[in-house]
Parts: C-alpha cells; structure tokens; sequence
C-alpha cells in the first residue's frame, strides 16, 4: 500500500510562517529602539513589511496543503 | 552553468584575504533564522525516509513528481554554492553581458531539451544520462561517461564546499572547518535519508529562499537608485568609458566590450554548444526531470525551469549593475583590492546586503547563500550516488544484486561521495593550483557529451564504436587544447581566432572545437562499423520511436505552448537590452 506524503509546499508554508513571524518581530522592535547606524533605505521598514508578506505566504501553503486524515 | 560559476569560484575564493574584520554582522534572530533552516532540510531528510527503501524511490524519487516540482528542482540543482556572488561579481566586472550565462546561455537548450530530447529519456526509462548510453552504443561508452561525470562531479562539489567556506570566513569570519563540516554534513545526512527525494524537496525549499532572501536587495536598490533608467544614468556617470548595460550592441569585435568576446563566441560556443551540452546531458540536471510522473511532466519541468531561468538576473545581475551605480569607493580587481584594502568585485552582494537587509533580513539573505551551495551540493551527491551503483559499480564490480542491495550501495556512497568533496576541499586548501585543474574538468566533458548523445538520439546510423571513439578522442581534443593554451598561453589567439580573446573566450571555443572533433570521430567511426538494427533503436532513437501522443488535453496544458511563451519572452527580453 502506498503511503500518503505530505506535500513539500506544506513544509515550505510552516518555515516562512516561522520566518514571517521573527522577521516581523524584528522590525517592530527596531521600530521601537532604532538602531545606532541603521541599515540604508531603513525608513521604508522593509523587514516589517517583508515579515508580513512572509507570514501570508506561510500562512497560505501551511493551510492549503496541510497533511489530511487518509481515509 | 556550473563550469562558468566555477571560473568565477577561483575568483571569489581568492576573498579569503587576511581581513581584518567581517563584512557584515549577525543579530540573534539572523542567528535563529539560520539555524531552523538548518533544523527544517534535515526534518525533510528524517520524514522521507521512509519512502527511500527501494531503487526506484532512492534513486529515483518514485518517478511521481509533479512538472512543478520538477522543473523546479531542475532549476535549483544547477545552482552553485556560489550562483548569487560569483555572478553579482562578474556583473560588476563585465555589466549586463553576464545575463547571456542566462538567457541564450540556458533558455534555448532548456527547451530544446523538454520539447525534443525529454521523450527519448523518458521512455526508455533510463535511470541517468550514461544509462542512456548505455542503451544507444555499448557497456564502454556508459562507464567511460559515468567514471568522467563521477570524478567531475565529486571533486566540483569539493572545490564549491571550500570556495564556500572561505566567502563565509569573510562575510562573516565563521571558521572556514565548520562551514566545511556543518553544511555538508547536513547534505549528506538529509540524501542518506530520503535519497533524490529528500534532495529534490530540500532543493524546492532551498529555491524559494533563495528568492525569498535575495529579492530584496534588488527591490531597495532599484527605489534609491531611481528605477532602471536612474540606475542606468548612474552607472553611465560613474564608468563613462565602459558599456556596461547593453546585451548584444558591444559584440561586434573581442575588444568593444568588458568580457573580450564576440557574437560569434556567445551565439555559436555559449548558446550552441556549452550551453546545450549542460543542460542537455548533463546527470546532474536530467536527473530531475527523470522523476516527473508522466511524459507531458516530464517535457514541462524543463519549460518551467526555463521561465524561472529567465527571471534569476533579477536576484543575480541586477544587484551586480546596482553595485556599479551605487557603492562608493568603486569595487576593484581582486589583486589591486588585496594591496590597497579596498573592497573586491566578489564582495558586491554581501557589501549590498549589509547595505540594505536589517536585523533578521540579514539572516534569510545568508541563508539564501547557504541554500544555493546546499542545493548545488545535494545535486552533486545524489547524481554521483545514482551513476556510481548504477553505471560503475553494477557493471563492472556486481552485475546481480537484490534491489535492497543496491540502495544500500546508494547510502554509502552517498555518504563517501560527500567525504571524498570534504577531502578535495581540504587538497585544496593545501595546494591552491588544483582549483585552476578542477575548474577545468567540467568544460573538457560537456560539449564532447553533447555530440555524443546528439549524434545516438537522432541518427539511427550511429553505432557503439562510432560513440565510444567520438566521446573518447573528443574529451582528450579538449584536454590537449586546454593544456596547449596553459603551456603556450599565445596559443589562445589561435584556439579563440583573435590575439584580442581573453580566457573566458577560451571555454567557448574549446567547447566548439573538442564537440566538432566528436561529431566527426562518430561519424566516421560509424560509418566503417556495423549499424545496430532498427529494433533495437526503439525508444532511444528518433525515427525509431514512436511520440506518444495525448488526446484531449487543452492547448494551455501543453508544452509546446508554454514553450512557445517563453521562447516569445526570451525573444522579446533580448531585443529590449540589446
């Protein structure tokens, strides 16, 4: 009998979820205690944005190719 | 184009100067972002194991891929460990020219691959392209080209692990020991697992970080440049006498343009022969597209690859062009920077991503770096692992074996295959000049593998003999050209037809010539030896082989279509940078 695989997007969906998470984290934090010698292009606060276009993206594979019961 | 990407290692490896300090730095949240990767390919590694216990599911992956999935493994196992710095760096030195290694370097071949060649590899159902040999001519062509593709590919992935480590040393002063044994010890565990699974699902992962870590940078850079034509002016202003942002218009003679090539080099030895013969025989890739679940996936995998193909200059030639326009002081050759301290060309992606990526960013664009070098060293050890016990061990040491035997022979010599890279590394750490030897193994074998399997798919008049000579003299006519030009370097004015020729202009026409003394070697061998009958050519041989065909299927599920589209973009791109 074959068994049933998760799908590798599934995989892919639960690291950028975990990713889109602490990426976010760290740009609200350095909105919040700017760094001494920021980063160039640091008022457009990609690393929030990113983080949140990361989290979506997870958020979306996880769901939608997330492991289901075999019948 | 590993043997590009490899040329270009030789000038990235020579980073490692002693430098002072690292060029960027990493928060713990870098840190943290690094280490689930680390903690994620290895999962995959440890959950697909269990569908890696039979010859077809490790060495093959089942054969149930998905064209996706395929296609974009295809794409991602070519990437080297240095694919994003080495081609930043040459975009730095050469402009735009770079983006051939791209498009008519890689775009061409790919479909000619999936349109014409696939359904001859897929239906004969060869486990690797020296399997195919093996069907087409005879037992000694088979293992003549799996022992070359072995060694090439063993001592490639040793030379990328070392070049590897030294660009981590100074990116981010990590002991040059540990990057070596951290990550390919983590390659090497997650293929012993799950086999060309394990690699082929770790490679997707490792493609959209890649992506996902390094488009940034050109995003940033593009807003505070002013867009494309800002950057342009800018680029203009800083280098008046160069053209660096014109693809075709520079190439009329070897020396109005950065690279010392011409047209005839980039059309003719880049686009017709170095290019197809990679990514047309080259293991290493097919193999991937092997696994595809049906023949129509098959011929699409490589059309996707080719369309995301089209797309990598976004991540790898315009953070180059952006480094042109941007960074002050301007980057320099990487002898004048080890005497004066400046910075190098090899340092233009990770002086933008210091430049650009904040706290955790930095994290997923070093990890976008690791992924490209685990991605290219997965490739390498899967492939040496399937052509060892299929083209060299079972015909030559143990014809008749179970199947449980052979996979065990697959795990081991996935492992020893990932030791004996770990010892090249370390050789050449020791003795430096073997990286040049190296380098130069894979343009000895690509175009004379290219005529070799072009002349047996499509003239059915081709025979065992012809095959074995034409491969064999074909590779030794390159060594010989190779070594005349190292011994005698004025003998490149005559190799590459012009005293204005520089070494990159070399590979093109080596490749042109050892492939011409191939076709003719075949051809003539052939034709004073006796032809195999036509049933036996069914299957690998156009004329011979009946194309399945199915019915049914709408226009836009088609590959010819989708062929088409991006033959039509590739067209259009070329035109719109000329």
């Amino acid at each position: 009998m074959q068994k049933h695989r998760i799908s590798i997007w599934f995989f892919i969906g639960l690291l950028l979820t975990v990713y889109g998470v602490l990426i976010f984290g760290a740009g609200i934090y350095e909105l919040s205690h700017p760094q001494e010698h920021p980063v160039q292009m640091a008022q457009y606060h990609a690393g929030i944005w990113w983080g949140v276009l990361l989290f979506v993206m997870g958020l979306f594979y996880t769901i939608k190719f997330r492991p289901k019961k075999e019948q | 184009m590993n043997e590009i990407t490899n040329s270009l290692a030789a000038g990235a490896t020579a980073v490692a100067t002693p430098a002072s300090s690292t060029l960027v730095h990493l928060s713990p949240v870098d840190m943290a972002v690094i280490a689930i990767y680390f903690m994620m390919v290895l999962g995959i590694g440890w959950y697909l194991k269990r569908f890696a216990k039979t010859g077809e599911g490790f060495f093959m992956a089942g054969r149930e891929m998905t064209a996706w999935i395929a296609g974009l493994s295809f794409l991602a196992a070519n990437l080297g460990s240095l694919e994003l710095m080495g081609w930043a760096a040459a975009t730095y030195q050469y402009g735009i020219l770079a983006t051939h290694w791209y498009w008519i370097g890689a775009i061409p071949a790919m479909l000619f691959l999936g349109l014409v060649m696939m359904p001859f590899y897929y239906i004969c159902k060869t486990h690797s392209v020296p399997g195919y040999l093996h069907l087409r001519y005879n037992n000694a062509t088979r293992v003549l080209s799996g022992v070359t593709f072995a060694f090439m590919t063993v001592l490639t992935s040793g030379i990328n692990m070392y070049a590897m480590a030294l660009v981590m040393k100074v990116v981010l002063g990590w002991d040059i020991n540990f990057s070596i044994w951290v990550s390919s010890i983590t390659v090497a565990i997650y293929v012993v697992l799950g086999g060309l699974l394990s690699a082929i699902f770790n490679e997707v992962l490792q493609f959209m970080l890649i992506w996902l870590g390094a488009l940034l940078i050109p995003i940033l850079g593009l807003i505070q440049a002013g867009g494309w034509s800002g950057m342009v002016a800018k680029i203009h202003e800083n280098f008046p006498a160069q053209d660096y942002t014109h693809l075709w218009s520079g190439l009329g003679h070897f020396n109005t343009n950065p690279m010392g090539i011409n047209w005839v080099g980039i059309v003719v030895g880049l686009g017709l022969v170095i290019s197809p013969g990679y990514w047309m025989t080259n293991f290493l890739v097919v193999q991937r597209v092997l696994t595809a679940k049906d023949l129509r996936s098959a011929q699409s995998a490589p059309i996707i690859g080719a369309g995301f193909k089209m797309m990598i200059p976004i991540i790898v030639i315009l953070p180059g062009l952006l480094g042109l326009a941007l960074l002050h002081p301007h980057l320099l050759p990487e002898q004048v920077a080890i005497k004066t301290g400046g910075n190098s060309y090899n340092e233009v992606l990770p002086l933008l991503m210091g430049r650009y990526l904040g706290p955790g960013l930095l994290g997923l664009g070093i990890t976008a770096l690791v992924a490209g070098f685990m991605s290219g060293m997965a490739g390498n050890v899967s492939a040496f692992a399937t052509v060892w016990t299929y083209d060299i061990y079972r015909p030559l040491i143990r014809k008749q074996a179970s199947d449980e035997h052979y996979v065990s022979v697959g795990r081991w010599w996935t492992f020893l295959g990932v030791l004996i890279s770990i010892g090249t590394a370390y050789l050449v750490m020791q003795f430096n000049s073997i990286m040049d030897y190296v380098q130069a193994l894979f343009s000895w074998f690509v175009a004379p593998m290219l005529g070799t399997v072009l002349l047996g798919m499509f003239w059915k008049r081709t025979t065992g003999p012809g095959g074995f000579w034409g491969l064999l003299l074909g590779t030794l006519s390159s060594i010989g050209l190779w070594a005349w030009v190292k011994i005698v370097p004025s003998a490149l004015a005559i190799v590459a037809l012009s005293p204005d020729a520089k070494p990159l202009a070399q590979d093109m026409f080596q490749a042109l010539w050892s492939f011409i003394v191939t076709v003719i070697v075949t051809v003539a061998v052939s034709l004073g030896t006796k032809a195999k009958p036509e049933s036996e050519l069914v299957g690998l041989v156009r004329g011979c082989t009946v194309i399945p065909v199915e019915h049914g299927i709408p226009w836009f599920k088609k590959p010819l279509f989708w062929g088409t589209v991006v033959f039509v973009v590739f067209i259009i791109l070329n035109i719109i940078f000329w």
